[in-house]
């Protein structure tokens, strides 16, 4: 992480003056002050720090920061940041959004933000239930979620964040954990640190409309045979004696148990860096209990964002033909002049 | 004059003080294309002129058909002129379905300039007439001039070695050719628009540049046009001119605008009919530091330039009703922030798709009302295709000085149709001073607001000037973070707040910062009788008919006056007196009367509609008979 050249922020200069209105024990609180822990390292002053969400608890969120804020529509904070970023290419933008919000309402703007690279970093906060209204499902709820609009359990198919993201050409897609404190506030460093579009997928407890659909990935006796930490250049190999990896069979994914003739060098290493997103899609769709549930980088390369592309475009026809000439512009048709 | 006394001669000429002609065909015949030249010709002539142009919502309906008839009226004239004209003098029809769906506007005894080649069978039945129109004597009353197109155009272009189907395609400027000589156009400035479009395609250039030449002459050595007319110079006002749709005037305006304040701007809407040449247009600024985003659909866009303005630019989306609609949330967002937001709506025939490529101007209610809660914002409409101009600077003015969403409903009639534009002087261009905060503004005052909101070195997002307009703060000035979203807010921090009585001191707030833009506008002015009989109001794309029909009413010695709203919400502040001023008030919409339901709400005024939904403008006759028939009751 680059040092800051300013005077150092502490987490408490992060913190507004607003009363936090999030139910005690929610997974938000978490979030929250890993991201001020996060905030105080990345060298960006907090005037030039906005945050941006949609609506849903999680969307409370920028009240809580003493930043810049803008608390928007429902699903539609990626396109007010996409405006603030082309506007403002010197802000750092972060949008946070709930799975409803981001999935559901403004699934169509999120992949979009995502496919055109703007520089934001959008944190998913998925509790696979609608917060706000009450204990709805989710695109993310799983099949048979009974909540009070599935009283017979849902039926729809729920969507992966993560394969979505990667399907819209994300540039950095990576997942945490709302109380895995120190992997949560690396990752969301990391996406600081990333030029581009950074999705984040966090698994938040929502203490009481969901509470524990994320236990098998927090609970310290099961945690480790269920969660696959990713580590770039490293082979996959997780669960509790680290005695267990993953491997390609085909097309798809297994898990296998190292020994008996399965070598380290049979598993799978993780290249978050790989051009072509096949195998991050492959690990974005591992799901418990048959494979581990992977945590940490997806994938992480470098192109262009849509704010270089804008500019470069219009320095290129700056160079070219000079700026703009307001009478010139009057005049570009056939004139005629009357005495 | 000619000093035969039997059959003028070809070079016969007689002096017009205004003329109307129509080229009809099919859409893909050119029409569009020979429509705009053919007003080029006039302009740089010293005409005054309006065109209005009228397509298909079907890109290619099958050739030859009622349903892909389009179609291209100038009215070119040697006085002042607001309209394209109600009757056609000349129609110009390369078929039998152009022929059948146009000529219930020509003239009796106006002049038919018909493509007789294409009546054969086959294209008699696609038009579904019974019988050949061209000899069933049904085309008794007019002037028909019956001209082989088809069959000259490919003789001029023999030469270049085009197939059949390239040759055909260049039978609409054997058509132009001949009017031009038949009104004594020039042919110079088509021949340079020739050279400059096809100069990648030597063949193509060389047909159509011949095909051209070829109809004018045919025109001047034919003896099947008695007589030639020439309509003179219109005494304008002195100036540089060009000619300008509303489309190409709301670009310019922008682009001044954003130039003018010294402001980034922001434009992001997304393709709908008939606004699309809005973000075309702009896409191509970016010369001037003009960012555009081509948007996944109206609610990104509208989002896009609403975060653009928070960022401390000028955001500017652009749409059609059917876009409006899905704009509606965020409107509500802006004006509950209070950010500047310009909102081009260029209205078309509703509702839902409706009639995506006809005119009307029935979104007046949805700016007005169109959202959840209480919910005002500021409306301005242009007047003609160069008041685009004027008032889309005066929206940006408006959005930025009063921190509010702005509304600026142009229409399909107004988009597309073309006008004389005088090129403004830059120098005498309004200045656009904007300002953001740079400090607190904290006073002191704890009073009565919570988290000592008052303090010193705080700042207080939502503490208004005199007009009740909050500081512009933007994100990267430091000491001003701040928080703002669509929660209600409490006055002057701006922290989220449910009270009860705050609510409502915020509703009433809101609508009297909006209220208050009006003492930033001009009066309402009356045209013609200042007082008396009968007053027309009418907004928008109607000026050009409300005028000439007031005008000639006043000719003809009725005490007639017309005030036209360009300033919708709020109206300028004389309006109700003005109202009062007349006995009689008419206010005839392209709608089913909508700014009349507002005035006789506000003003408790006894007015009539005058409404028509036909996707089309009003006539200046129509508007006539209806001050007629009132006057006479
Ligand atoms: C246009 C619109 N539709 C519906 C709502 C109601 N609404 C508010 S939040 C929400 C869902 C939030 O769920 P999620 O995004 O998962 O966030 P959480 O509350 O769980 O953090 C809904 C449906 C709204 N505010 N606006
Ligand atoms: S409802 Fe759930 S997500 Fe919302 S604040 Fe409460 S615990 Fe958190």
């Amino acid at each position: 992480m680059a040092a800051s050249p300013l005077p150092t922020l502490t987490a408490k200069d992060l913190a507004s003056d607003q009363e936090i209105r999030w139910c005690p024990g929610c997974g938000d609180y978490s979030i929250l002050a890993q991201m001020k822990k996060a905030l105080t390292t990345v060298g960006v002053p907090r005037e030039k720090m906005v945050f941006v969400s949609g609506i849903g608890c999680s969307s409370r969120f920028p009240y809580y920061m003493n930043t810049y804020g803008f608390h928007t529509i429902h699903g539609r904070a990626p396109t007010f940041a996409t405006g603030l970023r082309l506007a403002r290419p010197d802000l750092q933008v972060w949008v946070v959004t709930g799975d409803g919000d981001g999935l559901s309402i403004g699934g169509n703007h999120l992949i979009h933000a995502l496919r055109r690279n703007v520089d934001i970093k959008v944190l998913l906060f998925n509790n696979e239930i609608y917060g706000l209204t009450k204990g709805q499902y989710s695109p993310t709820s799983r099949l048979g979620t009974k909540t009070k609009s599935s009283p017979q359990g849902s039926i729809d198919k729920p969507l992966r964040p993560l394969s979505v993201a990667l399907a819209a050409e994300a540039s950095f897609v990576a997942r945490t954990i709302d109380i895995d404190v120190q992997h949560l506030t690396n990752t969301l460093q990391r996406a600081a640190a990333h030029k581009g579009s950074a999705f984040i997928e966090i698994y938040q407890n929502c203490k009481i409309f969901n509470d524990g659909v994320f236990e098998y990935t927090t609970d310290k006796s099961v945690k480790s045979d269920n969660v696959l930490y990713l580590e770039h250049g490293k082979p996959m190999i997780y669960g509790k004696d680290r005695n267990k990896g993953i491997r390609l069979n085909g097309l798809s994914l297994e898990s296998v148990a190292i020994g008996n003739g399965v070598q380290i060098d049979d598993l799978l290493m993780h290249d978050e860096k790989a051009d072509e997103p096949t195998l991050a899609s492959l690990l974005s769709r591992m799901v418990c209990p048959d494979l581990p549930e992977c945590v940490g980088v997806l994938r992480s390369v470098q192109r262009p964002t849509l704010e270089e592309l804008q500019q470069k475009q219009m320095d290129d026809l700056i160079k070219a033909r000079g700026p703009g000439d307001l009478e010139k512009l009057f005049k570009n048709d056939d004139l005629w002049v009357v005495e | 004059m000619s000093s035969t006394t039997t059959a003028p001669s070809p070079s016969a000429s007689q002096e017009l003080e205004s003329v109307t002609i129509r080229f009809a065909g099919d859409s893909g015949d050119g029409m569009q294309l020979a429509g705009t030249q053919f007003t080029n010709a006039s302009a740089i002539m010293g005409n005054d002129i309006s065109t209005l142009p009228d397509f298909p919502a079907e890109i290619r309906a099958p050739a030859g058909t009622l349903a892909g008839v389009s179609g291209f009226q100038v009215h070119f004239s040697s006085s002042d002129i607001h309209t394209p004209g109600d009757v056609l003098n000349t129609l110009v029809a390369m078929n039998p379905a152009a022929l059948k769906t146009n000529l219930k506007d020509l003239e009796p005894g106006g002049i038919l300039i018909v493509n007789s080649d294409a009546f054969g069978t086959s294209e008699l039945d696609k038009a579904r007439y019974k019988s050949n129109p061209l000899e069933d004597g049904s085309l008794k009353g007019y002037r028909i001039i019956r001209v082989p197109i088809n069959k000259l155009n490919r003789e001029a272009v023999a030469e270049c070695k085009l197939s059949p189907r390239e040759a055909d395609r260049c039978k609409n400027f054997f058509a132009l050719g001949l009017v031009y000589w038949m009104y004594e156009r020039p042919m110079e400035p088509t021949l340079k628009w020739i050279q400059e479009k096809f100069s990648k395609n030597p063949i193509v250039l060389e047909a159509n540049t011949r095909t051209l030449k070829a109809g004018y002459n045919y025109g001047e050595t034919c003896e099947v046009m008695p007589v030639h007319y020439k309509v003179p110079k219109a005494k304008i006002a002195p100036g540089v001119y060009r000619k300008i749709t509303g489309n190409e005037a709301i670009v310019m305006g922008l682009v001044a605008a954003s130039k003018l304040s010294g402001k980034d701007m922001v434009f992001s809407g997304y393709p709908i009919t008939p606004a699309s040449s809005v973000l075309e247009g702009l896409a191509d600024m970016k010369r001037f530091g003009i960012k555009t985003l081509q948007a996944e659909d109206e609610i990104a866009a509208i989002g896009v330039a609403i975060g653009a303005s928070f960022g401390g630019a000028i955001g500017v989306t652009g749409t059609s009703g059917p876009g409006i609609c899905l704009k509606s949330e965020a409107i509500g967002l802006a004006v509950m922030t209070e950010l500047p937001l310009v909102i081009i709506d260029v209205q078309r025939g509703g509702p839902s798709t409706g009639l995506p490529t006809k005119t009307e101007q029935a979104d007046l209610l949805q700016a007005m009302y169109g959202r959840n809660g209480e919910c005002p914002v500021a409306i301005i409409a242009p007047r003609s295709p160069g008041d685009c101009f004027n008032m889309v600077f005066e929206a940006v003015r408006i959005a930025t000085e009063f921190m509010t969403p702005i509304f600026f409903l142009s229409d399909g009639y107004i988009a597309n149709g073309a006008e004389p534009w005088s090129i403004p002087d830059i120098s005498k261009l309004p200045q656009l001073k904007i300002t953001h905060p740079t400090a607190p503004n904290g006073n002191g005052d704890v009073k009565g607001h919570e988290n000592g909101a008052g303090e010193l070195g705080k700042f207080l997002p939502y503490k208004r000037n005199e007009l009740l307009v909050r500081p512009w703060a933007i994100p990267g000035t430091p000491g001003l973070e701040h928080r703002i979203g669509g929660i209600e807010k409490e006055d002057v921090t701006g922290n989220v707040n449910y009270e009860a009585g705050n609510h409502e001191h915020m509703v009433k707030t809101r609508a009297q910062k909006i209220a208050n833009i009006a003492t930033t506008i001009p009066d309402l002015e009356v045209e013609g009788s200042q007082s008396g009989d009968l007053l027309v109001v009418g907004w928008g794309g109607t000026y050009g008919s409300l005028t000439t029909a007031v005008t000639r009413m006043n000719r003809k010695g009725y005490k007639v006056g017309l005030a036209h709203l360009r300033y919708l919400n709020p109206m300028p502040k004389n309006t109700g007196e003005v109202l009062k001023r007349f006995k009689k008030v008419l206010v005839p919409e392209l709608n089913a009367g909508q700014l009349l339901l507002l005035l006789r709400a506000k003003y408790l005024v006894d007015a009539v509609g005058l409404n028509k939904i036909q996707g089309k403008p009003f006539l200046v006759s129509e508007i006539e008979a209806k001050i007629e028939q009132m006057l006479a009751s």
